[in-house]
């Protein structure tokens, strides 16, 4: 290291820590959205930093679909013990029983826009002031303007035209009663930043971010894991492939990626020679060209 | 790149000030895409788009436009942050619109940047648009300024224009605060001078654009002379193993600290050394700005967030009384001897403002002594009177100690930016 001169990767981390501190500082119910993937784990690795040798001092929500990788589960239970944080899970089938949602049919039915329903109900039921995400400012065009500090009204939907401006490092977490924020602390990385973050700082991960063989069958250009919750159409046969995931989502929306990479090394060379975003296998995204967007302003992550 | 190179890279933030006619976006598309940080994908939906659009080539603005509503009606609305890298740097890109409306969110772009890159279109030389925003970035103390004379293609490349304007820009900046300016004759829709060189301008032997961002000299930027520790959140473990520990977790805003440091805790005034300073790593033994720690002291003394943390015979003002510029940001006007909330560093009261000394003409850098009414978009000179002391330093001095915000105590909003005179 340069005398008195950060690189970006220990000023990014520290500006993350900053956020978190605000948060646990300005509201009374914090809660950290965990998802297994791997910026939330950087996101609750950073927690663990900000306020050692106090444990986190808000609790860990995963909101589950159902359809979740069953290794991502594993991982998600493991972590928060590792951690030492209380982990809540918000299902998105007790939605489905309760009739608070409806489930998609047909090939392509996917849970990924139900998650909003649960995540708000979720909210409300635990009376969370704030939920801490992972998501950052590089991923998609919307998320390129949000904020770090971001409010979000009574019906929990975010208006991109009203934002409060954020200046220098000062956040404005004020608040009416029913209203809640979301916070990103990691705003400011990039894909990149993460995973060489993750190797500096060698924190574990879930196996499927790493190559393995796996039942697999395509669809329209992309990937998909075999499983219970997704239908082959008469055309679609199952094969096998040497794979690994750039994101950890649900299993209806995530695609693989052909991969040999079994080291984080071998990601940051992959990624580093990459030509595609790692939303590029988010069928999620491809809807329509504002889909991020739309999905946001409803109270989406 | 190599992992190796990568973890040794220095972060830059910059903001890009300019309209939609000075070919901003192309400027920021065309540092993306030369320097191979827009992926495959992204470049597909750009090109699709302009094919529909009825548009020649592929339309590097497009890259930057963000939301919906600025699709469709072609402008930018908010401050949008980019992010490349090169093997030298990182970059955060705060892209924000120039016109006058939009004072506001060039203030918010500016006020975590390094440097500014001032966008000059070639034919129409230093106009009204071009002396705001370096007004604005010498408000916000920006360290450095890149002035882009772009479109030089549709002035033949000319030498003459480009030292008219450069003469003309450095006659009028003469009236600003700014410390380090640079002048690049460009063309952001050829490319000349982004990231390679020009072969159209050979008279040029300054570097590029991309050069000059990678290597400008950023690393005293920071204060390090004034120790100044906003104490951000207490922490109390209380484990068997950590039982009596008392942290104060806070990010250094200014000079070093080290273990043994005699230290003063304001506004209270009293006096300790420091025991440690911890991270989850260990234990260090010197912390600067901008590193994120938590110092524990050698007495018990009753500290909380708001406190500061200086060293004895370095005190920042102490004050209820602080007069301040304010870059005005919300439909309400500022009321004369109105009541909104504060946040300064980590403290945060109430405050009152006393009196409105003149408003700027920010297009002519004149003062305004009898139009004292700030509206949105305005910047002005104001007094306030805080319910709390407050631990400041000049704005001039330091950037974080010397920042302050206004908040609506009835909508919440945040409605004023405030740079301590």
């Amino acid at each position: 290291m340069r005398a008195y001169n950060l690189t970006h990767l220990r000023e990014l981390e520290s500006e993350s820590m900053f956020v978190l501190r605000e948060v646990a500082a300005q509201f009374e119910r914090p809660v950290l959205l965990f998802s297994g993937g791997k910026d939330s784990i950087v996101v609750s690795h950073l927690a663990r930093k900000a306020f050692w040798p106090a444990p986190i001092p808000f609790k860990l929500m995963h909101v589950d679909t159902g359809h979740n990788f069953s290794e991502a589960i594993e991982y998600r239970d493991w972590w928060a013990k590792e951690i030492n944080a209380t982990l809540v899970v918000a299902s998105v089938q007790d939605s489905i029983d309760k009739g608070r949602v409806v489930e998609e049919k047909g090939y392509n039915a996917s849970r990924n826009v139900l998650q909003t329903t649960t995540l708000l109900d979720a909210i409300e039921e635990n009376k969370f002031d704030c939920a801490i995400g992972g998501a950052r400012r590089d991923e998609e065009k919307a998320r390129a303007k949000e904020r770090f500090f971001s409010h979000r009204d009574e019906f929990g939907q975010w208006d991109p035209k009203n934002q409060r401006p954020e200046l220098w490092n000062i956040f404005n977490g004020r608040k009416h009663i029913g209203e809640h924020f979301r916070v990103f602390p990691i705003s400011n990385w990039t894909e990149m930043d993460v995973w060489q973050y993750i190797l500096i700082e060698k924190i574990p991960l879930p196996s499927l971010y790493f190559t393995h063989k796996r039942k697999v069958f395509s669809r329209d250009g992309v990937i998909y894991s075999m499983s219970d919750f997704m239908k082959l159409k008469p055309e679609e046969k199952e094969e096998e492939m040497i794979v690994r995931f750039r994101t950890v989502g649900d299993m209806t929306c995530t695609g693989a990626v052909l991969s040999e990479a079994s080291t984080v090394e071998d990601i940051i060379a992959e990624v580093a020679a990459a030509r595609t975003t790692e939303r590029g296998s988010r069928q999620d995204d491809k809807r329509s060209e504002a889909a991020m967007e739309d999905r946001k302003k409803q109270g989406y992550f | 790149m190599t992992t190796k190179s990568y973890l040794d890279m220095e972060l830059l933030r910059f903001t890009t000030a300019g309209s939609v006619d000075d070919g901003k976006s192309t400027l920021i598309g065309r540092l993306l895409y030369d320097s191979k940080s827009i992926f495959q994908d992204q470049l597909e939906a750009i090109e699709h788009t302009s094919k529909q659009r009825g548009e020649e080539g592929v339309n590097l603005a497009l890259l930057t436009d963000g939301l919906r509503a600025e699709r469709e009606q072609g402008i930018t609305i908010d401050v949008a942050y980019r992010y490349f890298a090169t093997p030298k740097r990182k970059f955060i890109i705060a892209d924000t619109p120039g016109h006058i409306q939009y004072t506001r969110n060039m203030v918010t772009g500016a006020s975590t940047a390094n440097l500014a890159i001032i966008l000059v279109d070639a034919r129409n030389g230093v106009v009204e648009q071009t002396r705001r925003h370096s007004f604005i970035a010498s408000l916000l103390e920006i360290p450095h300024i890149i002035v882009c004379i772009n479109k030089m293609d549709l002035v033949s490349w000319s030498e003459d224009v480009f030292e008219q304007i450069k003469s003309d820009y450095t006659s009028f900046a003469a009236k600003l605060d700014v410390r380090d300016i640079h002048f690049i004759p460009i063309s952001a829709l050829k490319g000349d001078n982004v990231v390679d060189p020009s072969q159209n301008m050979l008279w040029y032997n300054g570097s590029t654009l991309l050069y000059l961002l990678e290597n400008i000299h950023i690393a005293s930027d920071v204060n390090h002379i004034d120790a100044r520790f906003p104490v951000q959140y207490v922490i109390r473990p209380y484990s068997d193993k950590f039982h009596d520990y008392r942290g104060y977790a806070g990010r250094v805003a200014g000079g070093i600290f080290r273990p043994g440091d005699e230290v003063e805790i304001l506004p209270s005034g009293f006096s300790s050394k420091i025991k440690s300073i911890d991270t989850f790593e260990g234990p260090l033994t010197e912390a600067f700005a901008p590193m994120s720690v938590c110092i524990t002291l050698e007495d018990d003394i009753d500290i909380s967030r708001g406190d500061m943390i200086v060293r004895k015979n370095n005190k920042p003002e102490i004050s209820q009384d602080v007069d301040l510029m304010i870059c005005w940001m919300n439909e309400k006007s500022l009321q004369l001897n109105g009541k909104y909330a504060f946040k300064h560093t980590t403290r945060e009261g109430r405050c009152v403002v006393k009196d409105v000394k003149y408003k700027m003409d920010i297009s002519t850098m004149s003062r305004l002594s009898d139009d004292k009414n700030l509206s949105k978009n305005d910047i002005g000179r104001i007094t306030i009177r805080t319910t709390v002391p407050i631990m400041f330093d000049s704005y001039r001095k330091n950037r974080i100690t010397g920042s302050i915000i206004l908040i609506d105590e009835a909508t919440n909003e945040t409605v004023g930016a405030g740079m301590i005179v």
